[in-house]
């Protein structure tokens, strides 16, 4: 009895913080400007704007998470490798910058990137031709895979890290080589990881607007913009949570697949 | 209108990883520490302002606490449309507000406003008819709003890298449009204003709800994109002073700031502001009382407060915004009552308009066409 008291103040939390707000972007998303109900909100994702801006969103969210997955593994294969005393201060120091605010860095990356940024003035110092690399599909790319990377790896890592050395020792004692092993071992073994990797970085990647303002220079419009404008420029906040409905479609949608592969939560991230 | 990224940045960051939490009501409760108690009793102590980011010398919201005894809750926000239905909600009330002149005319016509008992703003004789006037093309009897800070809209230019480029200084909105400008260009990242600049480029009303006149304005805006560097609105500001672009669209409020910032760095280019001819935005600022406040005296005795010379010129000096206290004015150095950039002569404003709102089915058109443009 006395450990459900105890319970009491997180259930006050999440009605107060988690269902409350969602309630409300359900009814904001599915009335109009009268309170009347309408699915117009909902519906107007198929517009020509709306849709290039998904799937512009979906397609910068593929190839950042594809290029986090392949950043990713190699690295957290060697961290698990290099054992508990050097690992976890490769492990430190990778989660490190996850203290500092994810939009001071992403500002930083900004002043790398401009066009009498950081890079360019080392470029300019080595004579070699500078680069017009701020306010590019790139530029936000690179934005998403420098901030959501930590996100791919420590579930992969912690799964890895649960992999008995007995087992691969047995791969190779039956005549594995490291390719195999690879593929046949380690990979099968670690899908729960990677796949809560994956969905880690893929949603927030799908509704990111701040790195595409600030990388992009508001000129590359993600969905992501079009609902932050919809609440911050537009006063249309019915059609803003609308919208936000429909990006709720592909959480559930990993949800849902997280479920179906981390049964037993093993990719959790921490 | 507004300076602060970094309030929009620290209250946007919490909706980036679940962007189901809401953007617009993050701006309002993380910009100050203490949020209006949604119920708060009706104290006569109490004053809730809501004002834009950067926009007063925190000096004076002091001053007035001791000279009244009254405790001033001070919110901030970033955008008009941001403000707006918070105060329509009526979920919090506050006692004064500080909005732009087509909001103004929004919130009139749609009977959120009380209106000012001007007995107790005896100070108001000290702002300059010509801007009472002015702000009677939003508020047409003076009675809701006291003009705050006005100003324009027009091209910043950077004299030498325009010289590399082998382009003339742009004297006109139309020179935005010149194909050596390529990625040398930043606009403001804002509906009305980006509009405003095709509009009035085209000799259109900057208010124009014609159909076919906003379809070429479009259509030039998607033409231009290509040789536009980014749409940004604080950030021209600072681009401008790091030499990253050769033009930029910019509110003039910013010019004293940057004068000085090109001055002390020593940089080896400057900095040029200019009216276009084909006229800009001609905007105004001013305190309105929403008509739910709570405490309307303690809000009338704030405005007349900020009407007082002295305090006016403290705020100028502060936000380097124009200030239309005719006091405060008298009492600038002569030098500074004579930069064209921050007080331009009459004559260079003849074609130049104040913004009005258009109604919520313009408005819409407007924010979908924007969306073409953006995502083109």
């Amino acid at each position: 009895m006395s450990k459900k008291i105890l319970a009491a103040p997180y259930l006050l939390w999440m009605a107060g913080f988690i269902i409350i707000p969602l309630a409300l972007i359900v009814y904001y998303g599915l009335t109009d400007k009268n309170g009347a109900f309408t699915i117009a909100n909902v519906a107007s994702i198929g517009t020509p704007e709306h849709v290039k801006a998904l799937w512009l969103s979906l397609w910068l969210s593929l190839v950042s998470t594809a290029i986090c997955l392949v950043l990713a593994y190699p690295l957290a294969m060697i961290l698990r490798n290099r054992g508990i005393g050097r690992g976890s201060f490769i492990v430190f120091i990778f989660i490190l910058p996850m203290w500092m605010n994810f939009l001071l860095r992403t500002m930083a990356w900004q002043t790398l990137l401009e066009k009498n940024g950081v890079i360019n003035g080392i470029l300019s110092l080595l004579h070699l031709p500078t680069q017009s690399l701020i306010n590019t599909a790139g530029a936000i790319i690179l934005g998403m895979v420098y901030n959501f990377l930590p996100f791919m790896v420590l579930p992969i890592y912690n799964v890895l890290c649960k992999i008995d050395d007995d087992t691969i020792n047995a791969a190779r004692d039956l005549g594995a080589n490291s390719v195999q092993t690879l593929l046949r071992i380690w990979f099968p073994l670690s899908v729960p990881g990677v796949i809560s990797g994956i969905t880690m970085v893929f949603v927030p990647a799908l509704t990111t607007f701040v790195i595409s303002n600030l990388l992009g220079g508001s000129k590359i419009l993600l969905i992501g913009n079009v609902i932050e404008q919809e609440f911050t420029r537009g006063s249309n906040w019915h059609l803003g949570s609308g919208l936000s409905l429909v990006l709720m479609v592909f959480i559930l949608i990993s949800m849902a697949v997280i479920a179906k592969y981390d049964k037993n939560g093993e990719g959790s991230a921490f | 209108m507004k300076k602060n990224l970094v309030l929009y940045a620290l209250a946007t960051v919490a909706a980036t990883f679940f962007l189901s939490a809401c953007g617009g009501s993050a701006g309002g409760e993380a910009s100050s520490a203490a949020g209006p108690e949604p119920d708060g009793a009706g104290s006569s102590d109490e004053l809730y302002v809501y004002n834009w980011g950067e926009y007063i010398d925190e000096e004076v919201i002091t001053r007035f606490e001791e000279e009244t005894g009254i405790r001033v809750v001070y919110d901030l926000f970033e955008t008009n449309e941001e403000m707006y239905p918070i105060i329509e909600a009526g979920a919090v009330t506050y006692d004064v507000v500080c909005p732009s002149d087509y909001m103004i005319q929004k919130m009139i016509e749609n009977d959120l406003l009380a209106e000012i008992n001007f007995e107790n703003v005896p100070n108001v004789d000290q702002i300059d008819p010509a801007y009472m006037e002015m702000a009677q093309s939003f508020d047409p009897d003076n009675k809701y709003s006291v003009p705050y800070c006005w100003g324009t809209v027009g091209i910043l230019y950077n004299t030498k890298r325009l010289e590399e480029l082998g382009v003339a200084p742009p004297a006109k909105w139309a020179d935005l449009w010149d194909e050596k400008l390529s990625g040398e260009i930043l606009m403001q990242d804002s509906v009305r204003d980006a509009f405003m600049v095709a509009l009035k480029k085209d000799g259109f009303s900057m208010n124009s709800t014609d159909e076919d006149e906003l379809q070429k304005a479009k259509q030039d805006l998607i033409d231009q994109k290509p040789l536009v560097q980014a749409y940004v609105i604080d950030q021209v500001r600072d681009k401008m002073i790091g030499g990253e672009a050769a033009v930029g669209v910019i509110y003039s409020g910013e010019m004293l700031y940057i004068q000085e910032e090109v001055a002390n760095l020593g940089l080896d280019y400057t900095l040029e502001y200019v009216l276009p001819e084909e006229g800009t935005n001609l905007w105004l600022d001013s305190w309105v009382i929403p008509k739910n406040a709570k405490n309307k005296e303690n809000a009338e005795k704030w405005i007349d407060f900020l009407c007082r010379p002295e305090i006016a010129k403290a705020n100028f000096e502060y936000i380097t915004y124009p200030t239309p206290n005719k006091g405060a004015f008298d009492l600038l150095d002569e030098e500074l009552q004579n930069n064209q950039s921050v007080f331009p002569d009459t004559e260079s404003l003849v074609n130049c308009e104040v913004f009005r709102y258009l109604g919520d089915e313009v408005d819409g058109i407007y924010n979908d066409l924007w969306k073409e443009v953006k995502s083109n």
